[in-house]
């Protein structure tokens, strides 16, 4: 295995060692997105909208905020006690280090999603069973995308005022098209319609990721390099 | 430290842009008002156009030269560059904001509603908050360099985010007129609006490059004057 894989792993390795040890991180991300899919229940006027036509804005929209509130925190464990230094100093490419973040940032948040699917479907009473694989595949797809974009926001952020109010008003433009275009597919999949409808959609959300976290990758040096 | 040019004739040559550039106006008005015939189904509305459309055009010029500046200054790491790029995006915020007001007039008329969730007016409004965001970040940097960096990277990405952008506007069903003049056939403009959009769209881009040359003159003369305070 390649030094600078090695080095991306170990560096996600010890972020979720430490979120799995102290659980806050991941607890108050996976309450906040249930809370959100609860208060959308109280949002609408059940006899007028139907719960299928809500899932997919529901699903996406608690998707997105617990994604921001469980980015938040992958620069603020560093911040504490001046971490990043160390991390800057190893004899790792910058590159690696991103990498590091961006897989525990996106093991964390896929974590959020797992354990959210599953109230979304009891509290929405969707029929997901056919269209599980389709939604599952649009949810990584745009999951990456966005976490490829937070985790080097997340990065800058930290280094600002205001860090936790800043990461929202800078990542959400980000993640309109990931958003529509998974918003897109959820709904005709719930729908019932074949998964050759949406490939344009899909492929559309599979480019943002390549070249996110292409760009991402390059970029992260010229954030941290003093 | 780079030395910076000075600002004195930086900023009497963005003045001179600006003043030509508001004289332009005067004729753009005039020319929408006396040369250009009135749209025979959208009746008076339709003049807006030659202010809207510029505006649109002014904020997409802003905004691609944001994004090649913070490449640049990745590369070069020559402060003009950055100074430049937060020129332009507050130009282009201005720019956009006309771009969102003058929208929504036509389109109450028109349409019969200011504003409609159709796929290019929700992604112009996100335009104008990236540059919003872009904006908020710079401030809430102290460090010069540090903020130099950031405000680069951000604008590459968002450079990088318009033609997603762009793809799920025609993914998306949309209502907005489509384009007249930037298309594969010929423009679709009688001569005497085409005219007067493009005297309007030079217009705007003299005013964008005044008001640009203006607002980095002064920028140079706030780092110059910080750089004293540092010093002293």
């Amino acid at each position: 295995m390649p030094e600078a894989v090695r080095s991306a792993l170990a560096i996600a390795g010890k972020d979720l060692r430490l979120e799995f040890r102290t659980r806050t991180g991941l607890l108050s991300a996976f309450v906040f997105a249930v809370l959100t899919l609860l208060v959308f229940n109280f949002s609408r006027d059940q006899s007028l909208i139907s719960t299928t036509d809500l899932a997919p804005s529901a699903l996406w929209i608690t998707v997105a905020f617990g994604a921001v509130v469980a980015m938040n925190r992958a620069f603020i464990i560093e911040k504490e006690q001046g971490a990043i230094d160390a991390l800057l100093l190893a004899p790792v490419p910058r590159g690696a280090i991103y990498w590091g973040k961006f897989l525990a940032n996106l093991a964390f948040v896929g974590l959020v999603e797992a354990l959210t699917l599953p109230l979304f479907v009891l509290f929405f009473n969707v029929p997901l069973g056919p269209a599980l694989p389709g939604v599952v595949l649009t949810l990584v797809l745009a999951t990456i995308g966005f976490v490829a974009v937070g985790t080097i926001l997340s990065a800058m952020v930290v280094r600002t005022r205001f860090a936790e109010l800043m990461l929202p008003v800078l990542i959400l433009p980000f993640m309109v098209p990931p958003l529509i275009g998974a918003v897109q597919v959820t709904a005709r999949l719930l729908g019932g319609r074949p998964l050759t409808e949406v490939l344009g959609w899909l492929r559309l959300l599979g480019t943002y990721d390549v070249v996110f976290v292409t760009l991402c990758t390059l970029a992260f040096s010229a954030v941290v390099d003093e | 430290m780079t030395p910076l040019p000075a600002a004195g004739p930086i900023i009497r040559a963005g003045r001179l842009l600006t003043v030509l550039g508001l004289l332009g106006m005067a004729v753009v008005y005039l020319l929408a008002l006396a040369h250009t015939p009135v749209e025979a189904r959208q009746g008076l509305a339709q003049k807006i156009f030659y202010v809207h459309a510029p505006a649109a055009w002014g904020a997409l010029i802003a905004f691609v030269l944001v994004g090649i500046a913070s490449l640049l200054y990745l590369w070069l790491h020559d402060p003009r560059l950055d100074l430049f790029a937060e020129a332009s995006a507050e130009v282009g915020l201005a720019f956009s904001a006309v771009m969102l007001t003058t929208g929504p007039i036509w389109g109450k008329p028109i349409w019969g509603t200011w504003w409609t969730w159709d796929a290019r007016l929700t992604l112009t409004l996100f335009l104008f908050l990236l540059f919003l965001g872009y904006l908020t970040l710079r401030a809430a940097v102290r460090d010069p360099v540090e903020r130099a960096r950031f405000s680069a990277v951000l604008g590459i990405m968002a450079l990088v985010l318009v033609p997603f952008i762009h793809l799920s506007v025609y993914l998306f069903r949309t209502l907005h007129p489509q384009p007249i003049l930037l298309k594969p056939s010929r423009p679709s403009l009688p001569p005497a609006m085409l005219r007067t959009l493009l005297v309007s769209m030079g217009t705007y881009t003299v005013l964008y490059l005044g008001f640009v040359t203006l607002r980095y003159g002064i920028g140079l003369r706030r780092a110059a004057l910080l750089r004293e305070a540092d010093d002293a």
